[in-house]
């Protein structure tokens, strides 16, 4: 592959990825609010398309026509970039996610990602510990005091669930062996017994599945963890100052980054694109792959707005007693068991 | 030739954020600027083909000390610090000493050159490796540090907690 080429396949498939990313993020939305009215008896969105399906655009459409508010009180460098770094982090990290097979198009073999890294599990997580960055600089920067608790209980909260998170995934690297995305789902392929698939979360990391759950839900300041933004004692927390289309960007980042955690909890325990799809005609079985991992970060997301219509909110020194008192010493043990069994397997 | 372009980018990021540093009167923004210098570091260590330690440079440095310090600025809620007229023992011996140091240091590299020099991609990368390294050849020392980091810890507690006064009441959690 020339370098040209090399580069028109690469901008083809950054714009398809954040063209699907977006809609994604927009239709997420739409789903949460369809789903969460539901579960309280109300209709959700129903008055633009069918389905109130077109209610996502209407959004987009008033964000970026109201007016761009600038408080006189804010740090103004700071407080313009913070939604940019909140955005821009949680957008970037899905570009070293996989989500099926090479395929060749035209003559071009080529992933279905931006870019296979050996280390594609560290970057995600890499990129999204800076995505902190936004929050706390928002809160700091709007130079008002519910901003400024919002931002330092995210800061606190999002420090110390990455531990949890980043050691629940420590017990799929060891069974893995490998940092590379691919090489990961790769290992979850095949059957026990031909009907039981290979998928992580039934090879004994099935703890680590629920930890990091938890961990990503006090990640992406999520209810039942959502202490950041919580509405009862802090306004909107680190966005109470924000509006228009700078509020959408927080909007936009914490929905990117709910689908990021999905994309990861599939790849890492649900296998991925791995699934039935050997029927069918050939182009059938060439789209499958990419079904299969849609159908799954779809549950992942209605498992989170389930969540969200369902429990209640922490407390924070509960949320902070969770983290430190339990999901960490849990999570530590199920990577000493883990190393053993595997150590003994060998 | 486009490795040595970047490099040479990225090292002038990264100087220009240390300079920026030391320039900034607010706290907050000479933090931001070592967050700079720590993502910039990351990015030379990928240049050199150390991937796994460019991506826990970011993950453990930019990620989570770096907003350990924004948060305690952020909770302390420092402001703007005054700007002092500096020491003349500083300019008298500071700014020749780091000329000097500057001086010798670039010359002992240039003049040896394969001693201090690090060709592109040459860094143990994979993380494989690295494991390797630290658990066969390095042992002794990477027990060693992690003693000393849990002696650290011990002290942070000793430190944190007040013996003799009496905690404040504590909410079952």
């Amino acid at each position: 592959m020339t370098l040209s080429v090399f580069i028109l396949v690469s901008v083809i498939k950054i714009v398809v990825a954040l063209g699907i990313l977006l809609t994604a993020v927009a239709y997420t939305v739409w789903l949460e609010r369809k789903v969460v009215g539901h579960i309280q008896n109300r209709w959700g969105p129903t008055r633009v398309g069918p389905f109130g399906l077109l209610q996502p655009l209407a959004d987009g459409v008033k964000f970026i026509f109201k007016e761009d508010l600038l408080p006189p009180h804010v740090y103004k460098p700071l407080y313009i970039a913070a939604p940019m770094i909140a955005l821009i982090f949680a957008l970037t990290s899905i570009s070293v996610i996989p989500i099926g097979n090479w395929v060749t198009v035209l003559g071009i073999h080529t992933p279905l990602e931006i870019t296979d890294v050996n280390i594609g599990l560290l970057i995600v997580l890499g990129i999204t510990s800076l995505g902190v960055y936004g929050v706390a600089l928002a809160g700091w920067s709007s130079n008002s005091k519910y901003s400024l608790l919002g931002g330092l209980r995210a800061g606190a909260q999002m420090v110390s669930y990455e531990i949890s998170l980043g050691l629940s995934l420590v017990g799929v690297l060891i069974m893995a062996g490998s940092f590379n995305l691919r090489e990961i789902v790769d290992a979850q392929s095949g059957t026990f017994w031909g009907f039981i698939p290979r998928w992580n979360i039934f090879q004994g990391q099935i703890v680590a599945f629920f930890i990091y759950l938890m961990a990503a839900y006090a990640e992406t300041n999520r209810i039942p963890f959502d202490l950041p933004e919580a509405e009862t004692e802090l306004v909107a927390g680190y966005h109470t100052e924000y509006s228009a289309m700078k509020f959408a960007m927080f909007f936009m980042a914490e929905y990117a980054n709910m689908i990021t955690v999905a994309c990861l909890a599939t790849l890492l325990f649900l296998g991925g694109w791995n699934g039935p799809h050997r029927f069918g005609p050939p182009l059938l079985q060439a789209v499958l792959p990419v079904f299969w991992f849609a159908v799954k970060i779809f549950a992942f997301l209605f498992l989170y707005i389930w969540v969200r219509g369902t429990l209640p909110r922490f407390r924070y020194d509960q949320l902070m007693a969770f983290g430190w008192k339990f999901l960490l010493p849990l999570a530590i043990a199920n990577l000493v068991i883990t190393a053993l069994i595997v150590a003994l397997r060998a | 030739m486009l490795h040595l372009l970047v490099f040479s980018v990225f090292g002038l990021i990264c100087v220009a954020g240390a300079i920026n540093l030391l320039v900034q009167r607010h706290p907050i923004n000479s933090a931001l600027s070592l967050v700079v210098v720590m993502g910039s570091l990351a990015v030379e260590y990928l240049l050199l083909g150390a991937e796994f330690v460019a991506a826990v440079q970011v993950i453990v440095y930019a990620g989570a000390i770096m907003v350990l310090f924004v948060f305690v600025i952020m909770l302390l809620n420092a402001g703007v610090e005054e700007r002092s007229k500096g020491s003349r023992v500083a300019m008298l011996f500071g700014v020749p000493g780091v000329l000097i140091g500057t001086v010798l240091v670039a010359w002992v590299l240039l003049a040896r050159s394969g001693t201090g020099n690090v060709a592109v991609g040459a860094l143990p990368g994979p993380p494989k490796v690295i494991g390797w390294l630290l658990f066969h050849d390095f042992l002794l020392p990477f027990e060693v540090t992690s003693v000393l980091v849990l002696i650290a810890i011990m002290g942070a507690v000793v430190l944190a907690s007040h013996p003799g006064s009496k905690q404040p009441d504590k909410r079952e959690g």
